[in-house]
This record gives structure tokens, sequence and C-alpha cells, in this order.
């Protein structure tokens, strides 16, 4: 059994215009240790499959339809009381801007302690032990523990939210874009630390990025999100390499390769559809150059084009 | 690879102790409230009102109640009746120094339930929003619209006038623009990431409300707070010259109401009159001041360079 199996997922928000399918039946598999990356442009999806796993939608949004099975637990029908106990126990979040993830006016370590208080009912000074290990885990001096957030730089900050993340010890993590707006560097150190405590303590994790060589440089699969659909699912090497749908191409084209020649980079043309009115078939036809008639009509399913790799497209999916 | 001890302080170099950090933000913030004039003029007239109130019944121990002989009915200062006597032959300056501890601690603790009541129903009504909020809020409009002075004068004679009936009173009168001030700064600070974090990480509402929003609204609450007692040691002095005080313990409005009731205006016995006035005067202006130097204080925006 996967530790995690999302099935079909819908998740629609009821906006005054209409109803937004911001995620419209992805379906993916996570096995125990693995690692998948969520990735797409702003807007296609990520956050919300991520926030619908964890049950954290706004007001706005619900599930729809669709399972999310959690060691063979549907998280989409279980109430939200149960999910507040398996939250952070099971599933941890590593929040997009750690920069405001953290109350100013509360010492990093309480902040920290509060979640073990909460989950694992231990006292303060366990608690504080347990912190202290955790600030040594990702690498935080901990005299820190007894600063406040604004005495941390941005680097550390984030640090802290992956010791929060990691604080109940639980076994799927899902980092929200957590190195943007960190510098390459700084980026560069968190990645490895995620990847290095990932490794040590065989946790699963759900990466959501827009970032290419993040997701090459720490996940095992990954999924091509568009407009609330998954258009590609393979290994990062696939992906990377043997991609086949024509989004992904663009995609992988649009960022520089650091071995080639030196030209302009190649840019999508068009924008991401409108999910209130979105177009019929593909939705990815308006902007791409191969589409056929067939995709202005019925829209394509997944299929494995190899083992492992799945593609929804008319014209390149039934190729090869 | 990235070095990792990049971001670990080398030994060589002594992190700053506790206390030394401590010691160094009381400084600066004594350094700031320092140079705000207007602030340290408030602070004197607290301080000086503040002894006045705790230790000046001690060293002059004169019954201000006791009644003196008919010859020593409203008589003008002089050595033995330092601010002379009023229409019942009492020494004014013992009135004036056990008034000081009715009035302001009338004053503080009718503030204290008004920051309570107020910060409950902002911070309930912030936070939860939606029909709770509706509903608060209306209540709160309420308190607002309803003219204070009429509504506390029903109140307290419904009540009786005693001590502890007038801080009631004005504790549960004038808490609606606290609620409304605190409301609107839990709206600011529930939109913040941290609060996300908090609800993610599994805690309820009552939790987050008490743990995180709390500490954020804290500062405004307290700057609050100060311009409040100005305001509840007015509305004291205004119940009780209007008749509502507690006869037994006399305060500053309670000299003012006896004053005005026999005429002292009148046949010119400005000694019974004025200090109580000035009393009150310098009171609340001097918590009007001080509570706008903490509001410079824990607002840096306002702050002059």
């Amino acid at each position: 059994m996967s530790l995690l199996e999302v099935r079909d997922l819908k998740t629609y928000f009821h906006a005054k215009e209409g109803i937004v399918k911001a995620v419209d039946g992805v379906t993916f598999t996570l096995e125990e240790g693995e690692a998948i990356a969520l990735v797409g442009e702003s807007g296609c999806g990520k956050t919300t499959t991520a926030l619908s796993i964890t049950k954290l939608l706004p007001k706005e949004g619900h599930i729809a339809g669709g399972d999310v099975l959690f060691n063979g637990v549907d998280l989409a029908k279980i109430s939200h009381e149960k999910m507040r106990r398996t939250r952070w126990n099971d599933i941890s979040i590593v929040f997009q801007g750690a920069m405001n993830s953290l109350n100013p006016v509360m010492k990093v370590g309480d902040q920290i302690a509060e979640v073990i208080m909460l989950h694992k009912g231990s006292n303060y000074k366990e608690a504080m032990q347990k912190v202290k290990k955790l600030f040594e885990l990702v690498e935080i001096n901990s005299e820190r523990m007894n600063q406040y957030p604004h005495e941390f730089s941005g680097g550390m900050k984030q640090r802290a939210m992956i010791a929060m993340a990691l604080a109940c010890d639980p076994k799927l993590i899902i980092g929200d874009e957590p190195t943007t707006a960190l510098d390459v560097m700084v980026q560069a150190q968190i990645l490895n630390l995620l990847e290095k405590l990932r490794k040590e303590m065989n946790m699963s994790m759900i990466l959501i990025t827009h970032d290419l060589s993040v997701m090459g440089e720490t996940c095992d699969k990954a999924a091509i999100m568009y407009a609330g659909k998954i258009v590609e699912l393979g290994s990062v090497e696939d992906i990377l390499e043997k991609h086949v749908h024509p989004y992904t191409e663009k995609l992988v084209h649009s960022y520089p390769d650091i071995y080639g020649n030196r030209e302009m980079i190649s840019s999508i043309p068009g924008s991401p559809p409108n999910l209130l009115n979105p177009p019929t078939g593909c939705l990815f036809h308006p902007r791409c150059e191969f589409a056929i008639d067939e995709c202005k009509l019925t829209e394509p399913v997944l299929r494995e084009i190899s083992s492992n790799h799945f593609v929804a497209c008319h014209v390149r999916g039934g190729l090869i | 690879m990235v070095d990792p001890n990049v971001l670990q302080p080398k030994p060589e170099i002594k992190i700053m102790g506790k206390k030394d950090v401590h010691l160094r933000k009381y400084q600066q913030i004594i350094a700031i409230f320092k140079s705000n004039k207007i602030g340290m003029f408030g602070v004197s007239i607290f301080v000086f009102f503040g002894l006045v109130a705790l230790i000046g019944p001690l060293i002059f121990p004169y019954d201000p109640l006791q009644i003196g002989s008919g010859d020593e009915v409203l008589q003008s200062p002089d050595s033995t009746h330092w601010l002379g006597t009023d229409d019942l032959g009492r020494d004014v300056f013992a009135a004036l120094i056990s008034g000081s501890r009715v009035s302001l601690g009338i004053g503080l603790l009718a503030t204290f339930i008004t920051m309570v009541i107020g910060t409950l129903i902002g911070i309930s009504s912030g936070y939860i929003g939606g029909k709770v909020d509706t509903i608060l809020m209306r209540f709160t409009e309420i308190f607002l619209v309803l003219p204070w002075l009429p509504l506390m004068l029903v109140l307290a004679a419904l009540l009786g006038s005693s001590i502890w009936n007038i801080i009631l009173v004005i504790g549960f009168t004038s808490w609606s623009s606290t609620a409304r001030i605190v409301r609107a700064q839990t709206l600011s600070v529930k939109e913040r990431q941290f609060i996300e974090r908090a609800k993610a990480i599994g805690a309820n509402d009552f939790y987050i409300m008490y743990k995180h929003v709390l500490p954020n609204v804290f500062p405004l609450i307290f700057a609050n707070t100060i311009l409040v007692s100005a305001v509840a040691i007015l509305s004291e002095t205004s119940l009780s010259f209007l008749g509502m005080g507690d006869a037994s313990h006399p305060s500053w409005g309670m000299m003012l109401h006896y004053a005005f009731t026999s005429g002292a205006a009148s046949v010119g016995a400005y000694w019974f009159l004025l200090p109580p006035g000035l009393c009150v005067v310098g009171v609340v202006l001097g918590f009007t001041f001080l509570g706008y130097a903490f509001e410079e204080l824990f607002n840096p925006k306002l702050r002059r360079s």
C-alpha cells in the first residue's frame, strides 16, 4: 500500500462569478520515503492540491470529489476534529514565506514547543528539550531558542519552520515553495538540509515549486500541473529528459541551459486560461502549436506511455 | 555543497548575554520616552498624584469628614487649615488628599473592567467574525450611541450610590470604543500568516485568540488603557458632582458637588472650589499626555526623527 494515494481529487471554489475548478481530477501516488514535486505556473492548483490534502482550504473552497488515502484512511472524508489531530502528527507543512509564519511577539523556541505540547501532550520542559534537539537537527545554535523572530535571518526562520514541521516526527512533509524569497545560497542550504533530513528520517515529501532546478535537485518524481490538472507525471528524469507533453517541453525550455549556447530563452505564448470560463477540450490547446481539431473537442486523459510515465495529450501521447 | 558553518557563530565571538540584551532594550525604551517632553510631563503628573494617593493619607492623617466648630466654617486658608475649611468646617486639604485615593481608585478599577470587557468583545468579534461579529458590533454600537452620562446616572440611581456601584457603572458603560479599536486591530492580525500556521498545527480558536492575537494587540490595549483611565476619572467626577457619589468616601467630584451646592462660588470661597477642580484637570491631563506618549512608543511610525 502506498503512503499517500490521491485519486481523482477535485477541489472547487465558489466565487461570486461562478465555480472555479482549481483542482480537477488530480491523481498520483507517493510511496514511503519518496519525494514528488508538483510543478506548474502560478494559479495552476499546486498549493490548492496541498491544502486539500491537509484540509486547510479557505472557507470558499471545498473538496468536491475524489479520495485522499493516507495509510488507507480517506482524509477527504474524516471530520475536521480528526484531521486536526492527524495534521502535524502524520502530515506537516513547511509554509510558503517563513518570514511571516512566525508570531513576531513570541520566542521562536516557544512557538515550536507549542506544536509539541498541542500534539504530544508533553509539558513545557519536555517540549523545550525536544526543541533543543530540533534546533541542532536543522543546524541552528540552540542558544537562539529564546530569541524572537526578528533576531533571526531569513534562512534561519526557514530552518525554524522546518524544525517546526519535524516536531512531531511526521511521515509526510509538504513543502509549499519552501525556498521562494530566499537567496540562492540559502536556498541551496535549505534544500540540502531538507534532503538530508528526509533521507535520515525516511520521510516522504510533496514539494510544491515552480522551479525545475529545485525539482531536479530534490525529488524522485514530478507532476506537471496545468489549470488544475496533471498533464504529465513521471520520474524527474522522464520529465527533464524525455518529456512528451508540449506544455512540459515549453516549461523545460523556458529555463536557461548553463551548458548550451547563450541564446534568448523561449517563453510560452499566451496566458493561463481563466478557470471561470475554461476552454473546451484540452485546456492547453489555445497555447499549443501542435493542437489538432480533436484537442478542441475532447479532453485528453492521462495514459501510461512507458513504465510510470503518464501523459495527457492527444497528439503526443499516442505517438510514442 | 555549501559550507554548513556559515550560519554558526564563531567560538571567539561572545554572544551578548540575555541580561545585557534586556538591559539594552530597557535603556532604549527609556531613552525614547525621555526624548518625549509631553510624555515626561505626563509621567511627572502621574507619579505626583500616585504618591499623593498612596502615601498622602499616611503623612497627613486628618479625618476629612470631621466637622469643625461653628467658627471654623468656610475659613480661608491659614496655618492650621492650609486650604481653608468647607461649609461644615471640614479641612479642605485633608479632603483633597483622601479624595485622591477615591478618585484614582475608582478610575483605575473602572478602567480595568472597561478594558477586560472591551478586549473580550473586540477580540471575539474580530477573530470569529460572521454572525458573532455582527451581533457583538451592533451591541457595541448601541453602547456607543447611547448618551453615556444619562445612562450612568440612571444606572447609578437604580443601583444606589456606593463606591463599587460607581465602579461597575463606569466600567460597564465605557467599553464600546475600546472594543471597536481592539476589533479593528484583531481583523488585521488575524490575516497574518502565523495565524494560519497556528491553525495548521492544530491550535483551536480560543488558544489562537489568547496566545497569538492578544499579545499582538496588547500594545494597543495598553496605550488605550491609559487614555480610558482619564475618561473614567472624569466620569467619576461628573457622577459625583451630580450627586451620585458615595458620601462616606468623598472624592474630588463630591467636593465639587458640596462646593457647588453650598454656593462657595457666590461667597468667594475659592479655596473650596478650585483645589479639587485643578486636581481633576491635572490628573486627566497627565493621563492623556502619558497615553499619547505610550502610543508613540508602541507605534514607531508616529515618532519624529
